[in-house]
């Protein structure tokens, strides 16, 4: 069985990371929401495997952010 | 001309057990003669067990209720004897379309297969099929069936017992009593059986409000159920367009929580949203307006000792999958063979305990798809409406969201994986023809496979020599022996590499065990455990 990937595994950490805000540029917070929710299921389906998918679930889910 | 839910089809009259001065005792008492009620009598009478129908009223319900009746269902309707009617009557459909915004942005086909009899849907009005199924009763009556309606006689008590009902009956003339060896209710989402007996029926309420306005009009729409999201016409919203027979035509428009019911029902609020969806120019008459709100919920158990619930009396659903009625009549098409085989002796009464495990079993797997698709029709917070509409969104492009889109799932037959009458299962034979399956309809040289089964148990041997009329303690297995020889269908569904297979089939057309090769002692055991024996 397949388990999430939890090592570092981006080719370009850097690049991606900029190339991620650069396709949110201009856009409003209610169009953000809505590009992010399009990459969520995008990405989803490409892993496509249940059992990475509820992993990947439950450590976005796990990990508390910081309360503002 | 009257309409045909206006006539007394079932009219009251005096019955000499209401002038005996003992209470008499029934085999099966039905309470409610809607589809389920009528479907159920049906399949006992035709197995020769004497049934009485209760109905508070004399006539098939009337207004706008169920429309979809689903292939199974149709196959289910063919055994009792009155599918051709129905699907004569009914629209057949099979493609969806689904739009959102302003644009189509897909559409699916329900059976993009070939090799059945029957089509994916049919669109029927409820109060046809009632009439189609209430002449059946009349022709077996005549034929010397044991079956009996009697009109506007209303349950008003219930004294339930280890072996036996009593029921307390109210008719135009007073009251009288009745004893069954079963009572079986089919008396609907408000079941006064349930109540009088207070069971409780728990779940969830969606707080949303439905229109449902058929109308008659002479329209280009093809033959297709098309489903809306946040349309022009009812921004925010959903709406949806089915069709069915004598030109009249489902409107379904979700409207919100915070309306007024009696506002929202008068015509002239209901025609101007009609005709934004329609075109300002389309002539259209009101047949039926309602406003419906609806929850997904089920009894703990449809099984009390002697009282036995079925269809919405049992569990309830949203409408989007039209899994209400289609699953009601699949109650009755469990039920029919148990209690026929429990009255008879040639099982014991725990049989009818499955009946009760199978259709739970059903009725979470309705409510489970029945729930998803009403949340995905109407998100109940802000990031599950973003998320909705990325799917939407999307699914118009890339293909791989199309399968994301829940307008509802559309009713098909539940499998009942590790049921408890399931025997055995050969490794490598088609999953679709598992033990707790339907079975799968296919071309044979006489026709349909279905339609060759007989109303008991059978043995289809296919490819493979079986003897006739084994019988196992009562229960007479009939043999069809099956080959496929040019016959790509039968061989894929039941077959798949395997050179031949022999499937032990329940009554109601569920696959109980198989095997890859013919083993008499395995198929007495699988016998005696699909009739609860061991």
């Amino acid at each position: 069985m397949p388990d999430l990937r939890r090592d570092a595994n981006l080719q370009d950490a850097d690049g991606f990371y900029a190339d991620l805000l650069a396709v949110h540029d201009g856009l409003t917070k209610a169009e953000s929401d809505a590009l992010n929710a399009r990459l969520i299921l995008i990405l989803s389906n490409h892993i496509g495997d249940a059992e990475v998918l509820s992993q990947a679930l439950h450590d976005a889910a796990a990990t508390a952010g910081r309360q503002d | 001309m009257s309409k045909i839910f206006e006539i007394p089809l079932y009219p009251y009259a005096r019955h000499p057990d209401q002038d005996d001065n003992v209470v008499r005792r029934h085999k099966v008492i039905v309470v409610g003669a809607g589809p389920v009620g009528l479907a159920l009598a049906l399949d006992l009478a035709s197995r020769d067990i004497p049934v009485l129908v209760l109905d508070e009223n004399d006539r098939v319900s009337f207004g706008s209720r169920a429309i979809c009746f689903a292939k199974r269902t149709l196959e289910i309707l063919d055994r009792l004897g009155c599918g051709d009617e129905s699907v004569d009557k009914g629209v057949t459909w099979g493609r969806g379309r689904v739009f959102f915004d302003e644009r189509e942005i897909y559409e699916f086909d329900l059976l993009p297969e070939d090799g059945h009899k029957r089509p994916a849907f049919i669109n029927l009005q409820q109060y046809h099929l009632e009439k189609f199924l209430f002449d059946r009763v009349q022709a077996l009556a005549a034929a010397g069936k044991p079956i009996e309606i009697r009109g506007r006689n209303r349950v008003e008590a219930i004294g339930a017992h280890d072996d036996h009902v009593r029921l307390e009956v109210e008719t135009p003339e007073g009251p009288y009593e009745l004893q069954a060896d079963w009572l079986v209710a089919c008396d609907g989402a408000n079941s006064p059986t349930r109540r009088m007996m207070g069971l409780d029926f728990v779940g969830r309420v969606f707080e949303d409000n439905f229109l449902i306005a058929d109308v008659i009009m002479q329209a280009e729409f093809p033959t297709e159920r098309w489903f809306w999201f946040d349309p022009p016409f009812n921004r925010g919203q959903s709406a949806l367009l089915h069709r069915q027979p004598e030109n009249v035509w489902r409107i379904d428009l979700q409207l919100g929580w915070d309306i007024d019911v009696e506002a929202e029902k008068r015509p002239e609020r209901v025609i101007p949203r009609l005709k934004a969806m329609l075109g300002e120019d389309v002539a259209f008459e009101l047949d039926w307006v309602s406003i419906y709100t609806f929850q997904c919920r089920r009894m703990a158990r449809f099984r009390q000792g002697r009282v036995l619930f079925a269809g919405d009396a049992a569990h309830q659903v949203s409408p989007f999958g039209a899994r209400g009625a289609n699953s009601g009549i699949q109650d009755a098409d469990n039920l029919g063979w148990k209690l026929a085989l429990v009255l008879a002796g040639d099982a014991p009464e725990r049989l009818i305990d499955s009946y009760n495990w199978e259709r739970v079993y059903a009725a979470d797997e309705n409510i489970t798809h029945s729930t998803r698709a009403t949340d995905f029709i109407t998100p109940k917070s802000e990031i599950s409406q973003i998320f909705r509409n990325a799917v939407l969104d999307l699914a118009a492009r890339h293909p791989f969201a199309r399968p994301l889109v829940n307008s509802g799932r559309l009713s098909t037959p539940s499998i009942y994986d590790d049921g408890p009458l399931n025997g055995n299962d050969a490794t490598g034979l088609p999953q679709r023809t598992r033990p707790g399956a339907p079975l799968c309809d296919a071309p044979v040289a006489e026709g349909w496979l279905l339609d060759c089964l007989p109303s008991g148990f059978a043995l289809l041997a296919i490819n493979i020599d079986c003897p006739k009329g084994i019988s196992c303690d009562g229960v007479v297995l009939t043999t069809l022996s099956l080959s496929t020889d040019g016959n790509h269908a039968l061989a894929a569904r039941y077959l798949g590499e395997a050179a031949g297979a022999i499937y032990l089939v329940r009554p109601d057309q569920h696959v109980a065990a198989r095997w890859l090769g013919f083993d008499k002692a395995a198929i007495e055991d699988a016998v005696a455990r699909a009739t609860a024996r061991t």
